[in-house]
C-alpha cells in the first residue's frame, strides 16, 4: 500500500535533485530547467497532502504554482535572452559585474 | 500488490531517472527533454493522486507552453559550448555532498514524523469540486493571478527590446 510518506520522499528526492542541479551546474537555461524541477517537487508534495488529508485548497495552490511559474519562466527567460544580447555568454562563471 | 502500487513505482523511478539525467547530461537540450519526461510522469503521479485535472494543465502548460519555451531560447542561444568547459573537482564534491545532505535530511525526517500512518488516501475530487473552490473562495487570487500574467507578459516585450537601457 503507497502511503503519503512514499510521495513526500519521491518528492524530497527530487527537491534535492534539482538543488544539486542549481549548485553544480554552470549553464544559466540548465540552473533555471532544475529550479522548474524543485517547483515540481513541492507541487507534488501539495497534491499528496491534498489527496490523504481530505482537502481540496493544495491543488487549488498547485494550480496558482503552474500559472505563476508560467509567468516566471517567460520573464526569466526573457532576462536571460537580455543578457546573451549584451555578453554573448549563458554562463555564471562570466557574470561577475557585481563581484568586489 | 495493487495496479496502483506498480504505477506508483514506475512513474517515480521514471521521474527520478529523468531528474538525475537532466542534471548529468552535458547538452542543454538533452536536459530539457529529460525535463518534459520527468514533467509528464510527475502528471502520471498526480492521475494516481486523482488530481485530474492538474495533470492535464500539467502536461498542457509545463510540458507543452514552458518546455517549448525553453527549446526556443536554447535553439536562440545556439548553446553548444558545455563541452569544453571542466567542473572543478572541489565545487563538485561540496555541491553533492550539500544536496544528498538536504536530500537526507527531508526524507528522514519524513520517515521518521510518521505524517501518514494513519491517513488513508480518501480525496475523491475530480474537476468539478476544484472548480468551484476556485471560483467561490478564491476568485480574488484567480483574478490577481490574470493580472500578473498581464504584467508578466508587459515586462518580457519590455525586457526583448532592442536597445535596451
Amino acid at each position: 500500500m503507497i502511503r503519503l510518506e512514499h510521495y513526500l520522499i519521491v518528492s524530497a528526492v527530487l527537491f534535492s535533485l534539482g538543488l544539486l542541479g542549481v549548485i553544480v551546474r554552470r549553464n544559466l537555461l540548465i540552473i533555471y530547467m532544475c529550479l522548474e524541477l524543485m517547483l515540481n517537487a513541492a507541487n507534488l508534495a501539495l497534491v499528496a497532502f491534498s489527496r490523504f488529508t481530505n482537502h481540496i485548497d493544495g491543488q487549488v495552490m498547485v494550480f496558482f504554482i503552474i500559472t505563476v511559474a508560467a509567468a516566471e519562466v517567460s520573464v526569466g527567460l526573457a532576462l536571460i535572452v537580455a543578457l546573451y544580447r549584451k555578453r554573448q555568454s549563458a554562463h555564471v562563471e562570466d557574470l561577475t559585474l557585481m563581484k568586489l | 500488490m495493487q495496479a496502483n502500487d506498480i504505477f506508483f513505482g514506475i512513474f517515480a523511478l521514471l521521474t527520478l531517472v529523468c531528474g538525475i539525467l537532466l542534471v548529468l547530461s552535458r547538452n542543454p537540450v538533452n536536459s530539457a527533454m529529460f525535463l518534459v519526461l520527468a514533467i509528464a510522469s510527475l502528471a502520471g503521479l498526480f492521475v494516481l493522486l486523482n488530481a485530474f485535472f492538474l495533470a492535464a494543465v500539467q502536461v498542457i502548460v509545463y510540458a507543452g507552453a514552458v518546455m517549448v519555451l525553453f527549446i526556443f531560447v536554447i535553439m536562440l542561444l545556439d548553446l553548444k559550448e558545455e563541452q569544453r568547459r571542466k567542473i572543478k573537482k572541489f565545487s563538485l564534491a561540496l555541491g553533492i555532498l550539500t544536496a544528498s545532505a538536504v536530500g537526507f535530511l527531508l526524507a528522514r525526517t519524513i520517515w521518521l514524523s510518521g505524517v501518514g500512518r494513519n491517513l488513508q488516501p480518501q480525496l475523491e475530487a475530480g474537476t468539478r469540486p476544484l472548480g468551484e473552490r476556485l471560483f467561490q473562495q478564491f476568485v480574488l487570487p484567480f483574478e490577481i493571478v490574470s493580472v500578473l500574467l498581464l504584467v508578466a507578459m508587459v515586462g518580457v516585450v519590455l525586457l526583448s527590446k532592442k536597445d535596451l537601457r
